[in-house]
């Protein structure tokens, strides 16, 4: 048996990630860029990253997207746990299938239509376009996302944990909150930890329900770079992409965690 | 409630302890013609049993028996379909199981991961809001009891096998149950530590003084560590007797023949007298066994017959035993003893072991050996059903 990689398997790893990641390394080397013609490689500057501290319009999208995502986040995780509970605690209830359905379908669904269907929405029960319309439409999305994961940590829960808390005198709600809870934390944080970035990343459902004074910062760097891309533009995303890594590897490193723990001893029955 | 550090006084418990003789004894727990029924089968069909306080009875039975979810039952994990749950004359019907004065030990342990052992085992006490004090004092005194000193910061995930079956015996023991419930409390663990267990958990029922119900697959861990063993089968109560009892007076063919290894011989009553009863054997076997009432001839009875009560020798025994003529089919040499399989002339297939009491035999019995095979009237068991 040969260990290691053989040439094949470098060369098509070598590949693939060149595939994946070229784009965005370019991306980030392009920003530090003295040049001011995106295209022609001046030397090294972070000039880009400083002019953007002056870009008021920038700032106050990044503003807002943070906000928004951060209010997306606790709501749609609040409402996943609880369904990913429902399907996966509540027994054979009616419609159980159908509620399944349900919550995943926003997963699916083309963004485009989501968009359409909460402006009109919005628009028929006169909820104002703005903060709170794009943080109900982000919740919406995310929420399926949050579920799954939850979802996931609990078919996999040994419910005789919950039992045992019982059997030593634990009420169901105290049981829920010292044993259950604890042990599904890692699924719920990593669940919190994607809504926040997909709220942080959505461009077009936020741009058919945000109104003034609500542009999110991919509307604002959509805007601009449809105007001509600039170097700042270049700064900005590197700086999401560095959001968006250290998001990822939070999740990752969460999900490992949890996972480390060694199964219980079970034998035959 | 005896504490812990009671004086270990009962050592003889186990000999005489017989409230189930004493018909004005209350039971400690009943279960009254309790049935449950999932989706599609019967767990339960109607099961009675009493159990006295003090002691040590085991559930002993199949897969899929019943005998886990009259266990769970008891915990309040399970509800009944149709009959009463009741300990010590309380009907437990709407006691949720956090109010049951009742500890259960998990198969899977269901040790909390995200606490330590120290957290595990203050778990329960915790509930019941002791002061801090108390609570660290018993943790520690049931830590000593069950040798677990020095490993209160582990997590559950840092402890051995057998460690980890201890933490959760002391988790359920810490809160002084009026019932400790075991299921199949040693399953996991290797054969060697099993046996060892099996005493340890025996001399803690008595040191303690609690009543132990056990649920367990492994008829001689139930035959080591009970005071009283219900069979079950298919959700009904099969029989309900001490170790002897059951594996020396089995009630029927299927308690004859789940408890250890048998012969079954099928016959016919052809004399029954007060002295004794004659069966005629579907093989040609003609038994005497001991007189028995209720029956009479022309009856079809079993007679069960344990392979070790059985001698086998090269030579004809005297005509006044009960005797079978056989070549020597298999011979299965386990060490302290060697289990023969004999094909009888009249065709019969018969099991008999034999204790390998000489270190050196001098004409051991052989593959294709001319063997006679023989019991004495009381050795076998007649069945009815």
């Amino acid at each position: 048996m040969r260990r290691g990689l053989s040439s094949f398997n470098v060369a098509s790893l070598a590949l693939g990630l060149a595939f994946l990641y070229l784009p965005i390394l370019i991306l980030v080397i392009y920003s530090f860029n003295a040049s001011r013609l995106v295209t022609v490689w001046g030397g090294w500057s972070t000039r880009w990253y400083v002019s953007l501290l002056d870009n008021q319009a920038m700032l106050e999208a990044a503003w807002v997207s943070l906000r928004v995502a951060f209010v997306t986040a606790c709501a749609a995780t609040v409402l996943g746990t609880l369904a990913a509970l429902a399907l996966v605690r509540a027994g054979r209830f009616r419609g159980r299938l159908l509620f399944g359905g349900l919550i995943y379908a926003p997963l699916v669904m083309p963004e485009v239509i989501t968009g359409l269907a909460l402006l009109l929405l919005f628009v028929a029960v006169e909820i104002e376009r703005g903060f709170w319309a794009v943080t109900i439409a982000h919740t919406t999305l995310t929420m399926g996302f949050v579920a799954v994961i939850v979802q996931a940590r609990l078919i996999g829960f040994d419910r005789s944990l919950e039992e045992a808390a019982m059997d030593l005198g634990c009420p169901p709600l105290r049981t829920f909150m010292t044993v259950t809870l604890p042990l599904i934390a890692p699924a719920i944080a990593a669940g919190w930890v994607l809504a926040f970035m997909l709220s942080l990343d959505d461009l077009v459902i936020a741009s058919f329900v945000t109104g003034p004074g609500a542009t999110t910062l991919p509307i604002r760097i959509y805007s601009e770079v449809r105007l001509g891309v600039r170097p700042e533009i270049n700064a900005v995303c590197t700086i999401i992409v560095a959001v968006v890594a250290i998001g990822i590897v939070t999740v990752s490193l969460m999900t490992k965690f949890s996972n480390a723990k060694p199964a219980p001893a079970r034998a035959e029955p | 409630m005896n504490g812990i550090n009671q004086p270990d006084h009962s050592a003889a418990t186990r000999g005489p302890l017989a409230p189930w003789r004493d018909r004005a004894a209350r039971p400690l727990i009943r279960f009254d013609a309790v049935s449950k029924r999932f989706s599609n089968m019967t767990a339960l069909d109607a099961v009675s049993l009493d159990i006295h306080a003090g002691e040590f009875f085991a559930l002993l039975g199949p897969s899929g028996c019943g005998k886990t979810t009259l266990l769970r039952m008891l915990a309040g994990f399970e509800t009944p379909d149709a009959g009463r749950v009741i300990l010590d004359g309380e009907d437990l019907a709407g006691v949720p199981p956090h109010r049951r004065p009742i500890n259960m030990m998990f198969q899977s342990y269901a040790l909390f991961p995200h606490l330590t052992v120290a957290g595990n085992v203050a778990f329960g006490l915790k509930q019941d809001g002791l002061p801090k004090a108390e609570i660290g004092a018993r943790v520690a005194e049931m830590m000593t009891l069950l040798q677990l000193e020095g490993l209160d910061a582990r997590k559950p995930h840092q402890l051995s096998g057998g460690q980890r079956q201890r933490v959760a015996l002391a988790r359920a023991l810490v809160k002084r149950p009026r019932v400790l419930l075991l299921d199949e409390p040693l399953a996991a663990l290797d054969k060697k530590l099993r046996g060892e267990t099996q005493f340890e958990l025996m001399r803690l029922k008595d040191r303690l003084g609690l009543t132990f119900l056990i649920v367990t697959h492994d008829q001689e861990e139930a035959m080591t560590v009970a005071n009283r063993i219900g069979v079950m089968n298919a959700g009904r109560i099969m029989q309900v007797a001490t170790p002897p009892e059951i594996y020396e007076q089995p009630n029927s063919r299927w308690v004859a023949d789940f408890i250890g290894e048998v012969n079954l011989i099928e016959g016919r009553v052809v004399e029954s007298t007060a002295s004794g009863m004659t069966v005629a054997g579907a093989s040609r076997i003609v038994a005497r066994v001991s007189p028995m009432q209720g029956v009479k001839p022309d009856d079809t009875v079993w007679i069960a017959i344990r392979p070790e009560k059985v001698g086998i020798a090269h030579e004809p025994p005297p005509l006044d035993t009960n005797q079978v003529a056989g070549v020597v089919w298999e011979v299965g040499y386990l060490g302290d003893v060697s289990v023969y399989k004999i094909k009888s002339d009249t065709g019969a297939v018969m099991r008999a072991t034999a204790a390998n009491v000489a270190r050196l035999i001098e004409r051991p019995v052989n593959v294709g050996d001319r063997v006679w095979l023989s019991w004495t009237s009381d050795a076998g068991v007649v069945l009815t059903r």
